[in-house]
C-alpha cells in the first residue's frame, strides 16, 4: 500500500476519535456547568488546555462562557479543533483513501459529514446539544463499526486501528494532564461534594463512569481514578488498553511486511511502563512527570511510525 | 429569421408516436405515476450524494460539491444504429493513432499534402518531446471518448474526439447501477447490453500497453491530480474498479531508472500510468517547472521505456477543433475506407473566406475555441443576445485562427422526466473507446449527457447538464 | 585532429539537497566529421538513473542526487577525431522537422532589434554569405565580454545589454536568421583555444540550414565557422535544450558552481 495511503488511514481514524472526544468532553463541560455554575470558567478552561485549544480561543474571544466555547468547540469551522473541523479533516483523508475503504466505511465517514454539516450549520441552542453531541459520538462509532465489519484485516486495517488508539490514549493523557492536581492527596479533601464531582468530570470526559462504577465497590477515590484510566487494561480507553492495541498492530504489520521497525522498539518500551509499573510507583514519581512524559514519548512514537511507514517523505 | 428545422425526437421519432426501440419502455412508463418516479428520482440523488459521486465547480467561491443531475428516463439505441456508431468509431481511434505515430515521426500525411503543415507547426498541442517516440504497440490514445451527435432517424455525426483525457465514464457505469437499483423490472422487459466491465476492459487493455521490461504482474496506477480536481470522484472510482493504486505526484519519484511509487515498504516501480493530469503539468523537468502535480523525469523515463503512459502526451494535436475539420481526410489516409461517421461541417477562421462567411452568419452558427473544452469560450448564434453576437465578433477579429465555426445542428431530444411528466430535452452521447495492440473496444453506450434547460444545446455538466443511462438493445 | 577533453562540473550546496534530478547532456556522437574515440561519465554523490535520446537525437543521462547530497561531481573524459568540414554538418537527419527549427523560443523570441538587424542585412542570393556577413555584424554590435553571463538573457536582451558571451551570440544568431526564415538551431559542445589546455568554460555556437548545404555552423564569438578544432555535444532550439545540464531541486540550498575543463590538441 501507498505510504501516503497508510497515513490517510491513521488519520482518518485520528480525525474520527478526536471529533467524538470533543463531544465528550463539550458533554461533560456543560453537565459542570449545570450542576456547579461558579466552577463553569475554570472547568471549560481546563477543558480548553486539554484540547490544546486555549490559545485559539484566546485569540478570537475575551471571556470564557458556556455558549461560546461550546460554539467555538463544536461548530466553528475556523477552529481546526472543532467537533465539525474534525469530521470535515476525517472526510478529506477518506477522500484521500477512498480506493482503500469499503463502499460502507466510505458512507459512513460521508453521511457523519453531510448529516453534521445540516445539524451544525445553525449556532445550537442548548436544548438540542444533548442530542447533537448524542449523534457525533453515535456516527464516529458506525465507522469504527463499519471497519471492524468490512474491512479486510490487513496493513490499511492496522493503521485505521492505529489511529484509533493512538488518538484515544493522546486524549486520556490530556484529560488526566489538566486534572492531575486534584487528584492528588495533597489537596484531597476525602468526600467533599466539590471533589466528587470534579472527579466524575475526569470520568464523564473519557466516558468511564458507568464503568468505574461496576469496577468499584467504594466511593469515589483519585488513586482508583487514576490507576483505572492509566492501568488497567479492561478500560477501552486507559493508556495501558490502547498501548497494547498500538502494540499488537505494530506486531501485525512486522509480521505482515517481515521487517521490524524502530517504533517497535519504541513502543515496547512504553508498554513495559505501564506493565511493570503500581499507581503508587507513579504517584511516588509524580503524576504530572508521568504523564508529560508518556506524551512526549507517545508524540516520538508517532513520528517514528510516520518514518518507519513512509507517511510522508 | 430562418426556419426552425424540425427536431427529432429519439423516442417519438417525427410522428409523435413511440419508435419501436421505445416501445415496451413508453408502455411501462404510461403506467406509472410520475410523483412517485419523482420520490424515486429524489432518492437517486441522495444515493448520490452518499457515494460521493460529486464534482467540484472551478471558479466557485467556496469549493462547493456538486452532482450532476441524473434523470431516469433512459436514452435507447437499437442494436443495429449501435453497430454503424461502433464500426465508426473504432475506424476513428485506428486512424486517430495512426495519424499520431505518423505526425510523431515521418508526418506522411503532411509530405503527401492531406494536412497543411501549418496545421501542426502552428500548434502547441504538437510537443516536440514526443517526436521519434514509439511507445509499447503504437498505441498513443488508449482510452477515446467520441463525442456523438444526432439529427434523424439515420443521421449521425462526431462532434470532437477526446483523444486526451476523456472524463465521464464513471457516469456512465454509476448511471447503470442506479437504474439496475431502482428499475429492475425494465431489465427483464428490454435486453439492454451491459456495460459494467468497462474496468476490467480498461485494465486489461492499459497492461496490454505495458512497456517491455515490465516483469511478472503489471503495476497500474492512476495519477490525480488531487482531491481538489473536479473529477477526482472519477480518478478514485477507476482506481478502486481496476485494483490500481491511485497516486499523487508527490508519491512518485525516479527510482533505479522507473517510475516508482513510494509505499509502506519502500518504492516499488509502476508499468503503466494512467494520468488525468493534463500534459503541461505532467513533468516539471520538461514541461512546466511551476508545476506540483506532475512526476519530475516522468517524461526521460516514458523516453527511455521504463514506463507507458496513458493517453501518452501530445495526443492533443488529434483531438484539437482544427485538426477535427481534416478527420475526414486523415480517417481515409490511414485506413484507405470512407469514413463511416460522418463530420459536421466545418469552417475554419484562420482561412480569411471562411472567417468572413462565419462573420456574415454569426447569429446562425455555433463558434468554439479550437483549443477550449467543457463548454466554454462558445459561441451559440442563435441563442445568443445581440451584445453577446458583438463581443464575440470582436474576439473573432482579434484572434480568427483561434476558432471554428460549425452550422447550429437540431440536435436530437430525449424526454426527461420533468415537474408534469415527460418533456423533450437535447442530448448528445459519449461513448468509451479502448485501443491497445489487441485491438479497439468499444463499450455498448456511453455517457449521453442532456441538457436540463428547455431548448438549450449546451450539455455539458460545468453549465448545467445533466445525464441518463444510455441503453444499447441485444436486437431489434 | 585528436582532441582529449577532461571536463569537471561540481555543483555546492550550503544544505543538504533531499531530492533533485539533472538531465546530462554531455555525450558527444559520432558523425561525419566527428568520431568518438572514448567518452566516459562519472558521477559522486550520485548516480545515473537512465539514458535517452531526445528528439534532437541527443543523448542524455538522467541523474538524481544521492539523498541529502551537498556536493556533487560529474566528470566526463575521452577522446574525439574531428576532420574540418569548414563548418558544414550536412543534412537534417532523425524525425525533426526543419520548420521546428523556425519555431522561436522564450529566449530567441525576435523583438524591435532582432528585427531591425535582420532587415538591416544586405541579402545577396548567397546564403553562406550572407550568414558569415550576419555573424560578423552580430560580433561588431555585441562584442564579446564575459562581465555577465546569464543564459537565461534573451536575444533582445542580449542586443540590449551590448556585449555578451558565446552562447548570447549564439542566441542572437538564431533568432535573426529564423527571422530571415532559415531554419537554425543552438550547439553546445567543446572548443580547444589554440596553444592553451585550460579552457574557461564549454563553448556554445548556431548552426543555420542552408537549401544547398543542409546545417552549416557559425561561431559569432570567434568570427569563423567550425573547424577540426570544435566537438558538437548536444543540439537544441536554444540554450534551454542543449543546456550540458538541467535540472529540479526540491528545498533551498544556495548552489555554487565549479568548471574545470581541459581539451588538449594530440
Amino acid at each position: 500500500m501507498l505510504g501516503k495511503t497508510a497515513g490517510g488511514m491513521f488519520w482518518m481514524l485520528r480525525y474520527m476519535e478526536r471529533s467524538e472526544n470533543t463531544a465528550r468532553m463539550i458533554d461533560a463541560g456543560m453537565r459542570m456547568s449545570l450542576t456547579r455554575s461558579s466552577a463553569a470558567e475554570s472547568e471549560w478552561t481546563s477543558i480548553l488546555t486539554a484540547l490544546g485549544l486555549l490559545a485559539e480561543y484566546q485569540q478570537r474571544y475575551d471571556g470564557v462562557d458556556s455558549a461560546r466555547v461550546v460554539n467555538f468547540l463544536l461548530r466553528d469551522k475556523s477552529n481546526p479543533g472543532s467537533v465539525m473541523s474534525s469530521v470535515e479533516s476525517a472526510r478529506t483523508n477518506a477522500r484521500m483513501v477512498r480506493t482503500a475503504l469499503t463502499r460502507e466505511v466510505w458512507e459512513a465517514v460521508n453521511e457523519c459529514w453531510m448529516d453534521l454539516k445540516e445539524l451544525l450549520a445553525r449556532q445550537v441552542g442548548q436544548q438540542d446539544l444533548p442530542d447533537i453531541l448524542q449523534i457525533v459520538r453515535q456516527r464516529s462509532a458506525y465507522v469504527r463499526g463499519a471497519l471492524a465489519g468490512t474491512m479486510v484485516r490487513n496493513d490499511i486495517y492496522n493503521f485505521a486501528r492505529l489511529g484509533t488508539f493512538f488518538e484515544r490514549a493522546d486524549n486520556t493523557a490530556r484529560v488526566l494532564d489538566v486534572k492531575y492536581y486534584i487528584l492528588l492527596p495533597s489537596v484531597m479533601h476525602v468526600g467533599s461534594a466539590t471533589d466528587n464531582v470534579q472527579w466524575e468530570t475526569i470520568l464523564r470526559s473519557t466516558s468511564a463512569t458507568r464503568a468505574y462504577q461496576t469496577l468499584h465497590e467504594n466511593e469515589y477515590n483519585p488513586r482508583d481514578i487514576a490507576r483505572f484510566l492509566i492501568l488497567d487494561h479492561r478500560l477501552p480507553r486507559s493508556l495501558a488498553f490502547c498501548y497494547r492495541k498500538i502494540s499488537d498492530n505494530l506486531d501485525y504489520l512486522a509480521r505482515d511486511y517481515g521487517e521490524r521497525m524502530p517504533c517497535h522498539q519504541k513502543v515496547g518500551e512504553i508498554c513495559a511502563r505501564f506493565e511493570n509499573t503500581t499507581i503508587d510507583e507513579i504517584f511516588d514519581g509524580g503524576l504530572h512527570e508521568f504523564i508529560m512524559e508518556f506524551l512526549s514519548d507517545s508524540h516520538m512514537l508517532g513520528k517514528q511510525i510516520e518514518t518507519d511507514y513512509r507517511f510522508i517523505e | 429569421m430562418t426556419k426552425p428545422r424540425p427536431i427529432f425526437d429519439e423516442m417519438t421519432g417525427f410522428s409523435g408516436q413511440p419508435r419501436k426501440p421505445y416501445e415496451k419502455y413508453s408502455e411501462w412508463f404510461s403506467k406509472e405515476e410520475v410523483a412517485h418516479l419523482r420520490r424515486k428520482s429524489a432518492r437517486a440523488e441522495s444515493l448520490f450524494r452518499l457515494t460521493g459521486i460529486t464534482f467540484n465547480v472551478y471558479g466557485v467561491e467556496e469549493a462547493t460539491e456538486r452532482l450532476i443531475p441524473f434523470d431516469l428516463v433512459p436514452r435507447i439505441i437499437t442494436a443495429r444504429e449501435w453497430q454503424t456508431l461502433s464500426r465508426g468509431i473504432e475506424q476513428r481511434v485506428r486512424a486517430i493513432n495512426a495519424f499520431l505515430h505518423d505526425i510523431y515521426h515521418r508526418q506522411e500525411i503532411i509530405r503527401a499534402g492531406r494536412v497543411p503543415v501549418e496545421m501542426i507547426a502552428n500548434n502547441d498541442a504538437f510537443l516536440p518531446e514526443m517526436i521519434g517516440v514509439s511507445p509499447p504497440g503504437n498505441i498513443y490514445t488508449h482510452i477515446v471518448g467520441t463525442d456523438l451527435v444526432r439529427t434523424g432517424e439515420n443521421e449521425f455525426y462526431v462532434l470532437e474526439d477526446n483523444a486526451r483525457t476523456p472524463s465521464g465514464v464513471s457516469y456512465m457505469l454509476e448511471n447503470r447501477e442506479t437504474m439496475l437499483h431502482m428499475f429492475p423490472e425494465l431489465f427483464s422487459q428490454n435486453r439492454v447490453r451491459g456495460v459494467s466491465h468497462y474496468p476490467r476492459a480498461l485494465r486489461r487493455s492499459l497492461s496490454a500497453c505495458r512497456p517491455d521490461m515490465t516483469q511478472g504482474h503489471t503495476v497500474v496506477a492512476v495519477l490525480t491530480p488531487g482531491i481538489h480536481n473536479s473529477a477526482y470522484y472519477e480518478h478514485a472510482f477507476l482506481a478502486d474498479q481496476m485494483g490500481a493504486e491511485l497516486v499523487e505526484g508527490h508519491d512518485l519519484r525516479v527510482v533505479d531508472g522507473r517510475v516508482a511509487m513510494r509505499t509502506t515498504q519502500g518504492y516499488q516501480p509502476i508499468d503503466v500510468i494512467y494520468r488525468r493530469v493534463d500534459d503541461e503539468y505532467l513533468d516539471p523537468l520538461t514541461f512546466n517547472p511551476d508545476s506540483m502535480l506532475g512526476v519530475p523525469g516522468i517524461m526521460d523515463v516514458y523516453r527511455a521505456g521504463g514506463i507507458t503512459i496513458a493517453n501518452a502526451p501530445g495526443t492533443g494535436i488529434a483531438d484539437d477543433k482544427a485538426i477535427y475539420s481534416y478527420m475526414p481526410e486523415i480517417v481515409e489516409f490511414y485506413t484507405g475506407e470512407r469514413p463511416i461517421l460522418n463530420n459536421v461541417p466545418t469552417w475554419r477562421c484562420s482561412d480569411p473566406e471562411a472567417l468572413s462567411y462565419v462573420l456574415d452568419h454569426l447569429d446562425e452558427l455555433v463558434v468554439k475555441e479550437v483549443h477550449g473544452s467543457g463548454g466554454y469560450g462558445m459561441l451559440v448564434g442563435p441563442a445568443a443576445s445581440k451584445k453577446e453576437l458583438s463581443e464575440f465578433r470582436a474576439k473573432l477579429e482579434a484572434k480568427p485562427s483561434n476558432y471554428i465555426a460549425q452550422p447550429t445542428l437540431s440536435l436530437s431530444t430525449v424526454p426527461i422526466l420533468a415537474s408534469k411528466g415527460l418533456s423533450p430535452r437535447h442530448v448528445d452521447l459519449r461513448p468509451f473507446a479502448l485501443a491497445s495492440p489487441n485491438g479497439v473496444e468499444i463499450i455498448p453506450g456511453g455517457l449521453t449527457r442532456v441538457a436540463l434547460k428547455k431548448g438549450s444545446l449546451v450539455v455539458n455538466s460545468s453549465q448545467g447538464g445533466g445525464t441518463k443511462d444510455t441503453w444499447v438493445l441485444e436486437d431489434e | 585532429m585528436r582532441l582529449k577533453i577532461s571536463h569537471t562540473t561540481s555543483y555546492h550546496y550550503d544544505t543538504p539537497v533531499p531530492y533533485a534530478l539533472q538531465q546530462l547532456r554531455l555525450r558527444p556522437k559520432s558523425r561525419a566529421n566527428q568520431v568518438v574515440e572514448n567518452w566516459d561519465i562519472t558521477i559522486e554523490g550520485g548516480r545515473k538513473q537512465l539514458t535517452f535520446e531526445d528528439e534532437h537525437s541527443n543523448t542524455v543521462d538522467l541523474i538524481s542526487f544521492d539523498p541529502g547530497a551537498s556536493e556533487i561531481t560529474v566528470h566526463c573524459q575521452g577522446e574525439v577525431d574531428v576532420t574540418d568540414t569548414h563548418g558544414i554538418v550536412g543534412r537534417q537527419t532523425g524525425f525533426v522537422p526543419l520548420w521546428l527549427y523556425q519555431r522561436s523560443t522564450s529566449l530567441t523570441r525576435p523583438g524591435t532589434q532582432v528585427r531591425v538587424m535582420a532587415a538591416a542585412l544586405e541579402q545577396t542570393g548567397n546564403a553562406l554569405n550572407d550568414l558569415h556577413r550576419l555573424s560578423s555584424d552580430i560580433l561588431e554590435k555585441v562584442p564579446y565580454s564575459t562581465d555577465q553571463a546569464d543564459p537565461e538573457l534573451s536575444a533582445e536582451q542580449v542586443l540590449t545589454e551590448g556585449h555578451g558571451v558565446c552562447q548570447d551570440h549564439a542566441h542572437v544568431f538564431i533568432a535573426v536568421a529564423r527571422h530571415l526564415g532559415y531554419p537554425a538551431r543552438y550547439v553546445s559542445g567543446y572548443l580547444s583555444m589554440d596553444g592553451q589546455i585550460d579552457q574557461n568554460a564549454s563553448h556554445a555556437w548556431a548552426e543555420a540550414h542552408l537549401p544547398d548545404l543542409g546545417w552549416v555552423g557559425f561561431d559569432v564569438s570567434n568570427g569563423i565557422s567550425p573547424d577540426d578544432r570544435y566537438v558538437r555535444v548536444a543540439t537544441g532550439l536554444d540554450y534551454s535544450g542543449a543546456a550540458p545540464v538541467s535540472g529540479l531541486r526540491l528545498g533551498s540550498a544556495g548552489e555554487k558552481l565549479h568548471v574545470k575543463l581541459q581539451v588538449e590538441q594530440q
